[in-house]
């Protein structure tokens, strides 16, 4: 009878449940929000991207003379403004997270589906904001909006954008706290904290330091505009303030913050390792402690970024230590994703590229950190282009590999199409050259001493300022070629299975794309994470034993 | 178009110093680069998937491992932070007979006065072989004070003094970069280091035109201002003596002591109710905008003329 009946009426799934606008726009289907995200921090990518573009192509020549000092400052404080607040941070906990975490643990939605609009909204009001202010002639303070330049000299439009980070900060909370209570709540029977995916272990990680450092950020900006707009002196000496006050506040929310970029990418490259090497990760339980104890440590080491400033010399000595016991729970992740390709079955696929690239990277952009954790050498390359070097590898060798990694491996999953494997291993092979060459060469810039933020530059650091540029045009093709055949394959992709690599997560256990809500009947838990077996179909429902409980 | 070099020039006695922990991290880098990226290589190729159905052997961990490699790269760790901290110490710590310059950096420029009273803008001028000490004023924003090739970097913050000293080792011209970001020409804030021979450098001094020391310019400030009204020579008298002030601890008027260095006479003389002598009323107005930092600088240059802790007790001795 069914066989009759199928051909006919096509499956329905949240893609075809309805259509429209409103559909989309009043959705609370952690699966629509999740592509409305991914609409918006897109679009901010290629805004933040086309800055970077601008201002390596002035960075060709010593001389300042394509745009205006004034231009180039603002184009380098946008970038850095969109991309971290409006796309690192948001990327891969509201994309990929917001779709995967309720499938991975056997959940409906989110705990609260609406806080999850909401939080998509307040983002998309913040960047309007944001996009006001860059019509309004941009801001030209760095990301960094160090004070009393920032209160009190900065000509630019740095209220709006204030305002546009503090709005978009509370779509931060929101989903980070929607993660956690859904985790703790809302996991299927048998789904243990100890089966949990170590994507689901590292997002939890993420989120409790997007509600506890979020906040602080928010408190540190409102401070600002206090000063700015009242004259309240806070900051500036001239009114009796202390400008290291806004350092040691905006770096306890900005270290941590680079753990927000960070964490989600380990979740997705430990995801996406273990499918195509078809092995449970090497030593698991490590992986997902790691995860807790970066979130943890990562609280602690804020004073790294405020060496030079004349900070207590026996301050800066406890912040290098506890900077170096930072470093420890990364190693421990690379080393066990490593061994865990050892006696694996590995596949090629584009993700696997992806995730092997992002590990490459990380690891040097994790060294790198330990020069700059070095309290007598951080005084030499600190506030250098090594310091810009290291934190790419960190944030756009790892956050945005990992992101396109996962795009790809879920590819299949949101949209229900495959991608062109051809086209994807050729773009994966582009940003992975045009990335190193356009970081690798500002570490050595750094080293020689070229400082960061700067508009025209000495002759001798030419040749390796135009290698950079040269690098950043085709990581710019990297970027665009996935966009457009991502978009195509929409339409013209092959039809995917529900499981096509195959994995073992239960997003896997159903259709791609998934109906509404997300399983036919809720899944019941009774194997380990990453337990490959031959298997003709995975299991959605086993039966429960006394050993699944939950602990 | 000059071609590049991997590495900066050398010209401070620490430069050495600084390289060779560079060099250590770099080593430590690339062999674990080289050891990850191997590993990665062979596994991936001897271990590559050969049947469609095929799956891993199942290795889920070994405990022993994962306390090798907790362990191993701590210690390797800790070997870098005793290293960089034992440089951050010397970096800090300013040899006792260094030449003292003081520098005030401003939107968008460096400003320097020497001792004896020679005024430079975007150049700085120092013997080689002798140990300078430079106390850094900012007048606006944040500024940070570079020069990569003696490897030496302090952020001038408004509202306090910073310190950076260095020993060149070399004559030559040396470029000094701000390093942090302080508005439009932030990247025109830029000057040199012109290091010479000391008889060249002595030939210099003299040669410039001076204006008469920094402490006697402090002290026609002194008098211009009237400080002197209150702050009488030998006797108490509406202020406390300011002979042989510096390096001297003081005791507050809320009970605490704290030793009288340059920021605390900064303090003093913009915000005299902020730390009140024991026994003096407030009675000091500010002079916060009626002077300027070089002002301030040469007013504590004038203080320091007066005798320190350390020569009063020389003094005393015999």
């Amino acid at each position: 009878m069914n066989d009759a009946v199928a051909p006919l009426a096509p499956r329905e799934h949240y893609l075809n449940v309805n259509y429209g606008v409103r559909s989309w726009l009043l959705t609370t289907d952690h699966k629509r929000i999740a592509l409305l995200y991914l609409v918006s921090v897109t679009f901010f990518f290629f805004l933040g991207g086309a800055f970077a573009v601008l201002f390596r192509l002035e960075l060709l020549t010593p001389q300042g003379d394509l745009v205006q000092a004034e231009t180039y400052n603002k184009l380098f404080s946008m970038h850095g403004i969109i991309m971290v607040w409006f796309f690192l941070v948001p990327v891969i906990p509201n994309v990929l997270g917001n779709f995967l975490v309720p499938m991975m643990i056997g959940a409906r939605d989110l705990a609260f589906p609406r806080l999850n609009l909401a939080s998509w909204y307040l983002f998309n009001l913040g960047g309007l904001f944001l996009l006001y202010a860059v019509l309004n002639g941009g801001v030209d303070t760095g990301w960094t909006f160090y004070t009393p330049y920032s209160s009190l000299f900065s000509n630019t439009s740095v209220v709006i954008t204030v305002l546009g980070i503090f709005i978009s900060g509370f779509a931060s909370i929101l989903t980070g706290l929607n993660f956690i209570v859904t985790t703790h709540t809302m996991r299927a029977p048998g789904m243990t904290w100890f089966r949990l995916p170590l994507f689901i272990w590292s997002h939890y990680a993420t989120s409790l330091i997007l509600i506890l450092a979020t906040p602080v950020l928010a408190i540190v900006l409102l401070l600002v505009l206090a000063e700015r707009v009242l004259r309240i002196g806070i900051f500036d000496p001239a009114l009796g303030g202390d400008p290291l006050l806004f350092q040691h506040l905006f770096w306890f929310y900005s270290h941590p913050a680079v753990y927000i970029m960070v964490l989600p990418a380990m979740g997705v490259v430990s995801e996406l390792i273990a499918t195509f090497s078809r092995k449970r990760i090497f030593g698991y339980s490590f992986v997902a402690f790691a995860s807790v104890a970066i979130a943890v440590f990562g609280f602690l080491v804020w004073g790294h970024h405020m060496f030079v400033t004349g900070q207590s010399v026996y301050g800066s000595m406890v912040f290098s230590f506890l900077s170096y016991a930072v470093a420890v729970p990364s190693a421990i992740k690379v080393f066990n994703w490593t061994a865990t390709l050892y006696k694996g079955s590995i596949a090629y696929d584009t993700p696997m590229l992806y995730a092997l690239g992002f590990i490459g990277l990380f690891t040097i952009g994790g060294l790198t950190g330990l020069f700059l954790a070095a309290l007598g050498l951080d005084i030499h390359v600190t506030d250098t282009y090594f310091v810009i070097a290291h934190f790419h590898y960190i944030m756009v060798g790892g956050t945005v590999m990992a992101y396109l990694g996962g795009i790809h491996y879920w590819w299949p999953k949101i949209s229900g199409r495959m991608y062109p494997e051809g086209w994807a291993k050729l773009g994966a092979l582009i940003v992975f050259v045009g990335f190193n060459l356009t970081f690798f060469p500002q570490f050595i810039l750094g080293y020689l001493g070229m400082p960061r933020r700067y508009y025209a530059y000495p002759e001798e650091f030419q040749i390796l300022n135009v290698m950079s540029s040269a690098g950043a045009s085709i990581l710019g093709v990297g970027y665009i070629l996935p966009m457009v055949y991502l978009i195509w394959s929409m339409r013209y992709g092959p039809k995917a299975e529900a499981n096509p690599w195959p994995a073992t997560g239960l997003e896997w256990r159903t259709s791609s794309p998934p109906p509404t809500e997300n399983f036919t009947q809720t899944p019941i838990v009774t194997w380990e994470a990453y337990e490959f077996v031959p298997r003709e179909e995975p299991e959605v429902v086993g039966k429960l034993t006394p050993a699944d409980q939950p602990t | 178009m000059p071609g590049f070099s991997l590495f900066p020039e050398q010209a401070s006695t620490v430069a050495g110093r600084v390289d060779a922990l560079y060099a250590f991290l770099l080593i430590v880098s690339t062999v674990m680069t080289l050891l990850i990226a191997g590993l990665i290589v062979y596994f991936i190729i001897k271990y590559r998937r050969r049947a469609d159905d095929e799956l891993g052997v199942p290795v889920t961990g070994a405990l022993t491992l994962e306390l090798l490699w907790t362990v191993i790269p701590f210690v390797i760790m800790m070997v870098m932070f005793v290293w960089g901290a034992s440089l951050y110490f010397t970096l800090s710590r300013p040899p006792q007979d260094a030449l003292e310059i003081q520098v005030v950096g401003k939107q968008w420029m460096w400003k320097f006065q020497h001792m004896d009273g020679q005024r430079e803008i975007n150049e700085l001028h120092v013997p080689v072989g002798r140990a300078v000490k430079l106390t850094l004023a900012s007048q606006d924003v944040i500024h940070s004070f570079f020069v990569p090739a003696f490897r030496v970097k302090s952020d001038v913050v408004p509202g306090r003094y910073s310190t950076v000293w260095f020993e060149a080792t070399k004559p030559g011209t040396y470029h000094l970069f701000c390093a942090e970001y302080c508005g439009t020409q932030h990247s025109g804030m830029i000057g040199q280091v012109i290091v010479m021979e000391p008889t060249q450098y002595q030939a210099w001094l003299s040669g410039s035109v001076a204006e008469g020391s920094l402490a006697a310019a402090g002290q026609q400030l002194f008098q211009d201002l009237g400080c002197h009204t209150c702050h009488r020579g030998d006797t108490p008298g509406r202020g406390p003596v300011l002979d042989g002030l510096l390096g001297r601890t003081v005791q507050l008027q809320n009970g605490q002591t704290v030793t009288a260095d340059e920021n605390y006479i900064r303090e003093s003389i913009l915000n005299p109710s902020a730390k009140l002598v024991a026994g003096f009323q407030p009675l000091m107005p500010t002079f916060q905008g009626l002077v300027s930092e070089e002002q301030v600088l040469q007013l504590i240059a004038y203080i320091k003329s007066l005798g320190t802790e350390q020569a009063r007790a020389k003094d005393e001795k015999p």
